[in-house]
């Protein structure tokens, strides 16, 4: 450690794991430390890593583009506790003092960052939709949306390292995986009893598998203007047409017409499908900030002044109960043979 | 019930604006601020909820609510104490402006040892997140201040046992529903699910209403750190805000004006454009 420079600027990603799956927005996260260590001179990108015999997931952080991995493997990590890990991690700051430090928004996440940040005394940005360098004095811009997304902030950590950042799922790009990439494996001792961790964790009560439509390449999704619940197996077999998941806005959830796990904005889920259809959906700014990263957007909409027109790839004005069904239609007839039918 | 050693809960709310009436001007890109109704968080209502009904559930003990805010914050806590709070606090100086969430929990962490040093606390409680930064980082922020076990996104407290320190708790994770055994005290930060909100009964809307929350200020009657709070505690900064530029959209088209099927074949061709799998010419899948 003291045969080291002490001057160079680590960019960290949290890999967060469990039950031996590691969270696909730690690659996301990993990503962006690549594109700001370009802009940072002479910085590194690393990975943090907690768990219980977990050391055989590191090559995939070096693969992701981190340079080293710092792994803490203890059995009072085995699952995820806040205590322990906000422990074990903050050790891990305040020896190796990095510049930056990224962390999912994901509940673990949120949970583990704002107690860390409370640990070593320092700044940090919750969900942020972009992350740059400043270019005048090195230091993190974080910018994220605030005031139910009517308003975005950039916010800067002047003096205080490091500058942390959660950033949500599916708002930064996936980067391609580097297959022969390898790196230094840090192994971190820690020291703790498990007497001394005050949480246990007695059982867990799964749920049902939950749709996760973070990860969907298509997105159909349903506003006020589906009109009710039933109008959602009309938008289901658009879905199922196309190899997608349907979605909602948050309207129908708080309606209970949809659960809340397929929500999309603000207070529900980010998405960053290939191809989001929004039908019946207004388009406020609440239901923007969570898809806007969409590739492609189609919006049907009987509103001409609707929103969701402003940023639609296209926008139909029209009564979605008459344009889905001939989309349907249509999409079953090319997939059958396999032809555009154009 | 519990004798001489009764429950005391302390919930931590804050009041913000109403963020589904937020609007932008549109000449200077700001925000109006004006004629936006100010509320109690969402969350914090059901914060306080739940500490009312833990007190019920144990025929006993005191729910002491504290914010951090402008002096028009009392109007919250009065919400509270309709709701059932016994005790209202608000701490409001204007030092303590600008406070980032790292200040915040100062703050906060700072008065409830001051209010356990009067009335040992055996839970505290957030909402899982306010609706005006959705930062969710001040509840745990608190916790780690307090060196006390963090429990966030909680929807059911399971059992809680006063005599025994130990309470079982439910919180929403990823997977399910996580059952936690954890030592008291203890501070949660809650889901709506906690605790639904009820009425308040006309006998406590009338004791609100005489009631007049206690104001501390940065000096007195708890000495705050004058370097860990307002700007000077705040590690962070807005270095600006500005209003979302939206992505630029393209065309928009009417069924009206030009017939279902041009519509379609326009919505087809863009559906071609977005890559998808199924759509991919000689896949002939049928999903």
């Amino acid at each position: 450690m003291n045969a080291e420079q002490p001057t160079i600027p680590r960019i960290w990603v949290f890999v967060e794991q469990q039950e031996h799956q590691v969270h696909p927005v730690s690659w996301e996260l990993l990503g962006a430390a690549k594109r700001l260590s370009a802009d940072l001179p002479g910085s590194v990108v690393e990975a943090v890593l907690l768990g219980h015999q977990v050391a055989d997931l590191a090559p995939q952080a070096f693969q992701y583009g981190a340079s080293r991995v710092y792994l803490i493997d203890h059995p009072v990590l085995e699952i995820y506790r806040n205590m322990p890990y906000a422990v074990a991690v903050s050790q891990l700051v305040t020896e190796y003092r990095p510049e930056i430090f990224l962390i999912g928004a994901t509940t673990l996440g949120r949970d583990l960052a704002g107690s860390i940040a409370t640990r070593v005394g320092t700044g940090l940005t919750a969900d942020c939709t972009e992350l740059s360098i400043d270019p005048a004095n090195h230091i993190l811009a974080a910018t994220r949306p605030t005031f139910g997304g009517n308003l975005m902030a950039t916010i800067l950590c002047r003096r205080h390292r490091p500058q942390m950042a959660t950033v949500r799922p599916r708002v930064l790009p996936m980067p391609e995986p580097v297959p022969d990439a390898t790196g230094e494996v840090v192994h971190v001792p820690f020291d703790m009893r498990e007497e001394d961790v005050p949480v246990k964790r007695l059982r867990l009560i799964r749920a049902e598998e939950q749709p996760n439509i973070e990860y969907a390449d298509v997105i159909v999704a349903g506003g006020r203007g589906v009109g009710g619940p039933e109008g959602f197996a009309l938008l289901q077999e658009l879905a199922d047409a196309l190899g997608g998941m349907v979605a909602a806005s948050r309207p129908v959830v708080d309606a209970g017409w949809m659960d809340a796990s397929r929500q999309v904005g603000q207070t529900g889920k980010t998405v960053r499908p290939k191809l989001y259809i929004a039908a019946g959906i207004s388009g406020a700014v609440q239901h923007r900030v969570g898809m806007s990263g969409a590739d492609v957007i189609l919006a049907i909409n009987t509103d001409p002044n609707a929103p969701i027109f402003q940023i639609a790839t296209l926008g139909i004005v029209g009564d979605l109960y008459e344009v889905i069904p001939a989309l349907i239609r249509e999409v079953k007839g090319q997939s059958y043979d396999g032809q555009a039918h154009l | 019930m519990n004798g001489d050693n009764p429950m005391h809960a302390v919930v931590a709310i804050k009041q913000v604006p109403d963020t589904s009436n937020v609007r932008i001007d549109p000449e200077t890109g700001t925000l109006i601020r004006e004629g936006v109704p100010a509320i109690v968080n969402p969350y914090d209502i059901h914060a306080v909820e739940a500490a009312v009904q833990l007190k019920e559930r144990l025929g006993g003990g005191k729910v002491t609510v504290i914010t951090m805010g402008p002096p028009k914050a009392a109007e919250a806590l009065l919400e509270c104490v309709e709701q059932g709070a016994d005790r209202a606090i608000l701490i409001t100086d204007r030092k303590f402006g600008g406070a980032d969430t790292l200040a915040t929990s100062y703050v906060l962490a700072r008065a409830i040892e001051v209010i356990n040093a009067e009335l040992p606390v055996d839970i505290i409680f957030f909402g899982k997140q306010a609706i005006d930064g959705d930062t969710a980082q001040v509840g745990p922020g608190v916790a780690t201040r307090l060196n006390i076990p963090l429990i966030t996104y909680a929807v059911a407290i399971e059992e809680f046992d006063l005599a025994a320190r130990r309470a079982v708790v439910h919180r929403r994770v990823e997977q399910g529903i996580e059952v936690l055994e954890t030592t008291l005290p203890v501070l949660l930060t809650v889901e709506k699910e906690i605790a639904p909100v009820r009425h308040a009964p006309l006998p406590r809307l009338i004791a609100a209403a005489r009631y007049k929350p206690e104001v501390w200020t940065a000096t007195a009657p708890v000495p705050f750190d004058p370097q860990q709070i307002g700007l000077k505690g705040s590690p962070t900064v807005v270095g600006k805000a500005y209003t979302p530029s939206p992505r630029s959209g393209g065309e928009v088209i009417s069924v009206a004006a030009l017939g279902l099927d041009a519509v379609v074949a326009r919505a087809m061709a863009v559906i071609e454009q977005a890559h998808v799998r199924n759509l991919q010419p000689g896949t002939g899948v049928v999903s």
